[in-house]
């Protein structure tokens, strides 16, 4: 009965969805208050039927009910409660409906949070959203339905895929999609703009905390998913340059162009035909990833089962939506006023280098992924485009624009003054010189990760100097009143930028690795790096639904033991396969890394020894970035000048 | 500045760094790009050695050899074999008779030094590229995709 209830809610939100899309759109046109107002009890009924119909599903998880197909393939009866609920997202139907729960979760967020804003605008976001909904809700009903049954039923399930067995697992989708589909609503906005033909300011004051909303999600999302994919892949690696993974580098790209070009808009009414454009881009792209993902056009971990259908369905309705999108962009961004001017060397300026830098990015990250897909299908040839494609083109485009960051954010708007921006960022210059000059003492080459760690701790430093520099005001000296008097949002740009700064320092030491494949032999010791490492003991052990074998190692420097770890290989009865599970221990930030192999018969056993020095920063760096995000986002400024607006539209703020 | 020189800059910036991106990319795409063959496919074509290739089919029956870290095997696509050697851990799923990628360099004496094994992750996943290419021989017996 629960079940039937889900299907049934699906069937009810994908009618709620078309009304939502319709009337309100309607309305706007005929300028009809009563039928715009459909929209937002519209948006907020449809995500509670949404939300009804994932509930019913992962009741039939947690219950083990094993007369759902989806239940059958994915789930089995003694897997650990957290994978019962994480697993219903791990498999294409569960995923699929997380997508759209997501997508109409942000329909109902604009109908809460949307006062601040004409009717009209409002209701065709509201209509976008609902006709994206309806979209996605028929995909699932007709493609990929969750919710069929099977007779009769079995008593056991098959199990989830034992790589998806994880906690990363419980965290990752669900924080990617609400990154990703998160620019659905950035995206309505954008169209209804356009519908609208009323593009200013305020409007960009109406997108940037939903683009900050989405970009923090996406950067947590991809962050997660890289330190999943190296603790639980073996390899060491946090990054494959998998088409998959790139699917969600490309939104985040265009997620943090947009960031910045919305700041210009807002600020300085310029770059408006851009930032629709790349409000348009962002979720544009975040679609071509779910096709990629979805359609079974890649192979990999997360394509699940694909058939065809399901492709052809997606790609429809990408081709709608982004062709529609663009369309509609050709035929209204001519007609947009052009907004204030600006001299190349301003805050501006550099905003614009910053975006087209950040565009090449993303056009190479389009293009290897791409590439492949189209040269397969156009003459059968077959490649791979990897890690030295990616590092071969993005290396020489990033470094520079790591350079400029700072520059940009010491600029003032309209006119800057670069002499003057130099001058005070001579303290992270000379710092970054002898950060890399110190790095280079103490690890050596390879050269480019010297290079590359003194651009780092020059945007760390470049980026929080602004801070100091804002304190001194005009009396030359810092004061802690002004300080503490700063916009929040000023506090969240440069703890982004210094976090961007980390990562970047941490990708840098990916260069001054140690790894080491040796037979391990009880008893003895083996280098790895500055650290010695040897196994203690090999033994057998009985997991819920697995069972494995660990080693315990012990990880010493100058004689004494600094921890143990316990690698381990683990096999999964129900789908016969197996996989590692890392030793990890973090020694400062960086981390020692084992992986075990097979065992030889005279007692030794496989094993694959990593030493990352400074490895923890690429994810911590994510995690200050979003927290510099999260900033800007709790600027009261931007809440209150919203609201301001909505009470009193006629009144100038008062500053 | 003039509002036309001011454009001017503009476009200019924007072609100078799409121009350095389109360079980059082709340098890239013409060195880093690895074809992939079958065993079959690499017989047919005059491949030079030295080549950076990746080749995909099974692990061939009885013909793991390994010697501590080295190993040694065949792949096969049940029409042509390569030998390959390979040093370090394989990974948890390389079995015989399953399907493999491997990435390396074709040898002089044709034989081939794999730097890296990609093995199958379960049933439902099979590298495409050795799929496809079990599929063109015949011998495919998964589902149908």
């Amino acid at each position: 009965m629960i079940i039937e209830t889900g299907h049934y809610a699906l069937v009810l939100a994908l009618a709620l969805a078309l009304a939502q899309f319709a009337i309100p759109f309607i309305g706007a046109r005929l300028n009809d208050a009563a039928l715009m107002r459909v929209a937002r009890p519209a948006a907020i009924t449809q995500f509670l039927f949404v939300a009804l119909s994932y509930g019913a599903l992962t009741y039939a998880h947690v219950v083990s009910d094993f007369s759902l197909v989806n239940v059958i393939e994915n789930s089995h009866s003694l897997k650990p409660f957290i994978y019962k609920i994480s697993g219903v997202w791990g498999n294409h139907e569960g995923s699929m409906l997380l997508w759209v729960l997501v997508l109409s979760l942000c329909g109902a967020l604009i109908a809460i949070f949307s006062n601040a804003m004409s009717d009209r605008l409002r209701s065709d976001a509201l209509a976008m959203q609902g006709l994206l909904g309806a979209a996605f809700l028929l995909f699932i009903l007709l493609t990929s339905n969750p919710f069929a049954r099977v007779a009769p039923a079995p008593w056991e399930g098959r199990d989830l895929n034992p790589i998806l067995q994880d906690p990363g697992l419980a965290i990752h989708p669900p924080l990617l999609y609400l990154g990703y589909v998160g620019f659905s609503i950035v995206f309505s906005f954008a169209a209804a703009a356009l519908i609208g033909g009323r593009i200013d300011a305020a409007w960009a004051r109406v997108i940037r905390p939903w683009t900050l909303f989405a970009w923090i999600a996406l950067t947590l999302g991809i962050a997660m998913g890289s330190y999943w994919a190296y603790y639980t892949l073996g390899w060491g690696g946090f990054w494959f340059w998998d088409p998959v993974e790139n699917a969600s580098l490309m939104p985040w790209i265009a997620g943090t162009a947009l960031l910045h070009s919305a700041a210009v808009m807002e600020k300085r009414e310029a770059l408006k035909v851009w930032t629709i454009f790349l409000s348009i881009l962002a979720f544009s792209l975040s679609l071509l990833g779910t096709f990629l993902v979805r359609s079974g056009v890649l192979t990999s971990v997360h394509a699940f089962a694909s058939d065809p259908d399901r492709g052809v369905f997606i790609l429809a309705i990408l081709v709608l939506f982004i062709g529609g999108a663009l369309a509609l962009f050709a035929l209204r961004a001519g007609a947009l006023p052009v907004g204030g001017l600006f001299s190349p060397i301003s805050r501006e300026g550099a905003l614009v280098l910053n975006n087209l830098l950040l565009s090449a990015c993303c056009a190479t990250v389009v293009v290897g992924t791409l590439y492949p897909l189209a040269l397969e299908a156009l003459t059968g040839e077959k490649i791979s485009v990897g890690a030295p494609f990616f590092n071969t083109v993005l290396i020489p485009i990033a470094l520079p624009l790591a350079l400029l960051i700072p520059i940009g954010q010491m600029l003032s708007w309209k006119r800057g003054d670069l002499a003057a921006a130099l001058q005070r960022l001579r303290v992270a210059f000379i710092v970054g010189v002898l950060a890399a000059a110190a790095f280079g003492v103490w690890y050596g080459t390879p050269f480019l990760s010297i290079v590359t760690a003194g651009i780092a701790i020059y945007l760390v430093v470049g980026g929080l100097s602004d801070l100091v520099i804002r304190a001194r005001g005009r009396a030359g000296r810092p004061s802690f009143k002004r300080f503490a008097g700063l916009p929040l949002s000023a506090f969240g740009t440069s703890i982004a930028h210094a976090g961007m700064g980390l990562t970047l320092l941490g990708l840098a030491a990916t260069g001054w690795g140690v790894e080491t494949i040796v037979a391990m032999k009880p008893s003895s010791f083996y280098d790895v790096g500055p650290y010695h490492i040897g196994i203690e003991s090999v033994s057998p052990r009985q997991g819920p639904n697995y069972s494995e074998v660990y080693a315990v190692m012990a990880v010493r420097k100058d004689g004494a033991t600094l921890a143990t770890i316990e690698p381990a290989k683990r096999f999964y009865q129900a789908r016969r396969m197996s996989r590692s599970e890392a030793g990890i221990v973090t020694l400062g930030l960086g981390q020692v890394y084992a992986a075990i192999g097979e065992s030889h018969e005279d007692g030794a056993i496989d094993a694959r020894l990593y030493w990352k020095p400074l490895v923890t920063l690429i994810w911590i760096g994510a995690l200050i970035m979003a927290l510099g995000g999260a900033l800007s986002l709790a600027d009261r400024r931007l809440r209150i000048g919203v609201a301001r607006r909505a009470a009193a539209p006629a009144l100038e703020p008062a500053e | 500045m003039t509002r036309k020189g001011k454009r001017l800059t503009l476009i200019v910036a924007a072609m100078a760094v799409l121009g350095l991106a389109a360079g980059l990319m082709l340098f890239a795409l013409r060195d880093n790009i690895v074809f992939f063959y079958t065993p079959s496919e690499l017989a047919k074509k005059q491949v030079a050695s030295g080549a950076r290739l990746r080749i995909g089919g099974l692990v061939k029956e009885g013909t793991v050899v390994k010697n501590g870290q080295d190993v040694n095997f065949t792949i096969t696509d049940k029409t042509s074999d390569l030998p390959v050697s390979y040093t370090g851990l394989l990974p948890d799923l390389f079995r015989e008779g399953q399907g493999v990628v491997v990435d390396g360099v074709l040898q002089p004496d044709g034989a081939f030094r794999a730097d890296s094994v990609l093995a199958k992750h379960d049933e439902r996943y099979m590298p495409r590229d050795v799929a496809d290419a079990l599929k063109k021989q015949g011998v495919w017996q998964g589902e149908k995709r």
